[in-house]
């Protein structure tokens, strides 16, 4: 029977149809998807709009003869001040400055009259220990004369300062009056040992392109290296001239008394490896000029450039790891071309006889008296010039500012380890700050792409290593709010290198592009064929079916 | 200040005299202050680029003994930037075939540019990073995007930072959007710009200059949307770059036109020359190039005539004087040998076997992965299959299939 075949082809297309659609469509979409694990996209999103709050514990500890009896009833416990500013849309910052106001100890007194400021500053060290990122603030009366004249403030070796009462303190009559005069000089004091404005934001300028800045701090942006989990440093010791010199630097002994001190100190920042090398026949590049006036050879300032790329090239570098490396050159002049010296751009020589370059490192020139009969000449390089110059050079390089102290400061010396505690505070808060903002544009972006290209596989661990990003990132956060710089500092660290591993990671490379017109000119090949009978069979039966509510009825008639 | 105090008293003859003494000393100061505003101004522009390392990534695509002329366009601007200062260390060669140890090389272990053997440019220390078959687009594109395995030597790496300036110099055969790798796989200008992309929101460069010598190259540089990108290409859409010159010793041509007058124009330029951009867009016309050089600065912030070729061509280094020194009072300590004897190895150490020559010689021959029938094969058997049926007729095919 014709209608019995004619039912049992549509039911067959009908069937097919539906095992397309039910079983094809579903199957085909999920084995031609991505892998793309699951990422906490909102927190991401949270974390775009970054608000920083940094909180400082500042303790102003009045020494007698700084306030009145009366004053000293009233004083307040503690005191808050907030300052907010506004960096750009997506990135605001909040300075809490929480102060607590207490009168001096007797030993703390007994401490503070001794002769010199820095003997004060000592005595008072052996007292008490302040927590990392805190400041002390130490009021001295007038007449007191632990501080030299016209020096107002004296920043002491840990995380103390001096500071002379002023004469309006002596003036002024309400406390209000007395604390207000008192508080413009801590927060200068705050700006030199803590952090200033203009520091922070440089260290967001991951998120922050930097519009307009002063020449002055472009090249303080560009001579320290970017926060990093490790640093390379190595020695060399450039003798281009064998026959005649015969060098001996005992460089081990060297570094592990003026640089290993500095180094384990900055533990907490960064990880350092160093190593040491001699090279043997390695020139500069340039010809140094004979100069009769000074009765030497001098190189200038403008031809300094030049000789780094020749000597680069020889040097070898042993890191295994992607760190950036820090070379710090000695370079001890040829007979013929002794002694050298190194000019200014004033054509004045320079006493330290160096120079660095902005993220390579630093080359000093050393002349040696090779006035001797017997060729080669032995030579015992003085290690403690040496390191007097390649320290400071090291403490730029890593970004340990020393810009000039406001006028009536005196800063004190740096004490053993060539760092000041204060010194380490505001390489923490800049560091963890600016690991902070690296963290949060790399997670951000890692998300803003996986989002954009949908062909790229998001395996577990990747998902794992972005949550775990997020985790430290909200935890550094949260201890940079309450005030707890080391742990800041940790949290940013594993923030910034769960980050890394993660937008680094292999296998996230995007390799395939597929226009749409090639996605096509796959799958019509394919689908085609097949959808076509099964589309032309559904729309036969469907106008049949329109068409038998016509017939019937002419049958009917 | 002084001048006009002078001018003030000037009234009888006696002091005006002095007055021109005044003003003859004074036209002799202002050179001098003139120079020292020149110094500053100098100085100043050692930090208007903003770049403190310079990094090149040099790539050559195509294999086979044809291409020579490729491998010699790459060398050519790999001796340059070296001879301009960028050290080994911050250059990624990747070269796809070995040209100067290739069989069918007449001299070997050299690579000329010129005919007459003028110019050998592979010399004595040229260092490969990537060659032969790792040349590949996805290797390529690791490299610049930094997403390597972490087992992969620093040579290999593109380890730059925000203050880079990088300069990416791609040669080989090319098409309208597509430059072609190895003969096997190609990359297309969208995976090229979204890479460029990836690499500017990690700030893994502060400058970047592109330079593509293929035919058709102004279509790689088309789909570029990341800032700070500078482009120039060998030819415009739809036209072919040309090569230079064959040479009958060696049996091929030796370099593309493009790269040749590139070459000769930065055999010019020494470290502390000025010359700038402006001057690289005028390399090659038409008459000289036959193919229409064409660049792209829309995306570039500086002007094209304030940037130097030293900018991404060498490696200029800023310097400062050091002028703050410690004073260092401690003596120094001097470290014991602290290390432990080393005890004297007392066993006996043999060496493995390195070369099995019993198991090579009796080796079993590889399975070889199966492959669908050749074409030829296949045609014999479908004409076998028509001439039967075609005899004994149609109805039989439904015993077949």
């Amino acid at each position: 029977m014709v209608w019995a075949e004619r039912h049992r082809g549509r039911l067959a297309a009908l069937a097919i149809a539906a095992v397309v659609i039910a079983v094809g469509v579903p199957l085909w979409w999920k084995t031609t998807e991505t892998y793309r694990a699951w990422l906490p996209v909102a927190q991401i999103n949270e974390l775009a709009q970054l608000q920083l709050q940094l909180s400082v514990e500042v303790e102003v500890v009045f020494s007698k003869g700084t306030l009145t009896a009366e004053h000293q009833k009233k004083i307040p416990p503690s005191n808050t001040r907030q300052e907010e500013h506004v960096v750009d849309e997506t990135t605001r910052l909040r300075y809490r400055y929480e102060t607590r106001y207490r009168t001096a100890t007797i030993m703390e007194e007994d401490a503070l009259n001794q002769s010199t400021a820095a003997e004060a500053d000592i005595s008072l060290h052996m007292l008490s220990e302040s927590p990392s990122g805190s400041v002390v603030i130490y009021v001295v009366p007038e007449s007191s004369t632990v501080l030299p004249e016209g020096v107002s403030v004296y920043v002491g070796q840990r995380r103390t300062a001096l500071l002379r009462a002023g004469g309006q303190m002596r003036v002024a009559v309400a406390l209000k009056e007395v604390l207000a005069s008192l508080e413009t000089w801590i927060k200068q004091v705050l700006q030199v040992m803590s952090f200033s404005h203009g520091d922070i934001t440089a260290a967001l300028s991951d998120r922050v392109r930097p519009g307009d800045r002063s020449r002055e701090g472009l090249a303080d942006s560009m001579r320290a290296f970017k926060s990093s989990p490790g640093y390379e440093i190595t020695f060399s010791l450039l003798n281009p001239d064998p026959t005649s010199h015969l060098l001996h630097w005992d460089v081990e002994a060297a570094i592990s008394s003026y640089i290993q001190p500095l180094l384990s100190k900055m533990a907490p920042v960064a990880n350092f490896s160093i190593d040491s090398q001699i090279l043997y026949y390695a020139v500069l590049g340039v010809n140094p000029r004979y100069d009769p006036t000074l009765n030497a050879y001098t190189l200038n300032a403008d031809s300094l450039s030049h000789v780094i790329n020749p000597v680069e090239a020889r040097l070898g570098s042993s890191a295994a790891s992607s760190n950036p490396v820090l070379n710090f050159l000695l370079y001890v002049p040829d007979s013929r071309h002794s002694p050298l010296h190194i000019t200014d751009h004033r054509r004045h020589t320079v006493p330290s006889n160096a120079f660095s370059s902005p993220r390579w490192g630093g080359i000093m020139v050393y002349n040696v008296n090779a006035s001797g009969t017997e060729l080669p000449v032995d030579v015992h390089i003085d290690m403690r010039r040496v390191m007097g110059v390649f320290l400071p050079q090291l403490r730029l390089m890593l970004g340990v500012q020393s810009a000039a102290p406001p006028p009536g400061f005196l800063i004190g010396p740096c004490g053993n380890a060539g760092l000041a505690d204060w010194e380490l505070d505001r390489l923490m808060w800049t560091r963890s700050v600016e690991n902070v903002a690296t963290a949060t544009t790399t997670i951000t972006s890692l998300a803003q792409l996986l989002d954009q290209i949908g062909n790229i596989v998001i395996n577990d661990n990747i998902a794992e290593q972005v949550s775990s990003a997020v985790a430290s990132l909200q935890l550094a956060v949260g201890q940079l709010e309450v005030g707890n710089l080391g742990l800041a500092m940790q949290y940013s660290k594993e923030a910034i290198l769960q980050s890394e591993r993660a937008f680094f990671d292999p296998s996230l490379l995007h390799l395939l592009y597929f226009p749409d017109d090639q996605k096509f000119a796959i799958y019509i090949p394919l689908f085609l064929p097949m959808c076509v009978p099964i589309l032309l069979s559904l729309l036969k039966m469907a106008s049949e079916v329109r068409q038998r509510p016509g017939q019937g009825q002419a049958k009917k008639d | 200040m002084g001048t006009a105090g002078v001018s003030a008293s000037c009234i009888n003859m006696a002091s005006c005299s002095s007055l021109k003494i005044l003003t003859l000393l004074s036209l002799f100061l202002s050179p001098t202050i003139v120079e020292t505003n020149n110094i500053e101004a100098k100085a100043g522009q050692f930090f208007s680029s903003g770049h403190t390392n310079n990094w090149a990534v040099l790539v050559c695509t195509s294999r086979f003994w044809f291409n020579y002329r490729h491998v010699a366009n790459t060398l050519s601007v790999y001796r340059s930037v070296k001879r301009l200062g960028i050290p080994d260390s911050h250059i990624v060669l990747m070269l796809a075939d070995d040209m100067a140890c290739n069989h069918r090389n007449p001299k070997p272990a050299t690579v000329f540019s010129h005919k007459n053997m003028e110019l050998n440019v592979y010399g004595d220390d040229v260092e490969v990073d990537y060659r032969g078959y790792e040349v590949t687009v996805e290797n390529f594109l690791r490299v610049l995007t930094g997403r390597l395995p972490p087992s992969t030597p620093r040579s290999k790496r593109l380890l730059s930072d925000d203050r880079s300036n990088i300069l990416i110099y791609l040669t080989g055969h090319g098409g309208n959007g597509f430059l072609k790798f190895q003969d096997s796989e190609e990359i297309s200008n969208v995976e090229l710009a979204d890479a460029f992309e990836q690499m500017w929101t990690k700030r893994r460069y502060n400058e970047l200059l592109f330079i593509i010598d293929t035919c058709q190259g102004a279509s790689m540089y088309e789909r570029f949307y990341s800032p700070n990108i500078m482009a120039l290409a060998s030819s415009q859409v739809g036209e072919d770059s040309l090569s230079h010159q064959p040479d009958l010793a060696i049996g091929v041509h030796l370099m593309d036109r493009y790269t040749f007058y590139l070459l000769e124009f930065l055999e010019d330029i020494h470290p502390s020359s000025t010359t700038n951009m402006k001057d690289l867009f005028k390399v090659c016309p038409k008459s000289q190039c036959v193919s229409t050089p064409g660049h792209r600065t829309d995306l570039f912030l500086r002007d094209p005539g304030s940037v130097l070729i030293t900018d991404f061509f060498g490696s200029v280094r800023k310097v400062e004087i050091t002028t703050d020194t410690i004073n260092l009072t401690a003596p120094m300590v001097h470290l014991e040998d602290t290390r432990p004897v080393r005890e004297l190895r007392t066993e006996i150490q043999t060496y493995m076997d390195q070369l099995p020559v019993a198991e090579i010689i009796h080796q079993k021959p590889k399975q070889k992965d199966w492959h669908p029938p050749d074409g030829f094969i296949l045609g014999l058997w479908t004409l076998i299959l028509l001439v039967f049926f075609k005899t004994y007729g149609i109805k039989h095919l439904k015993h077949i299939f």
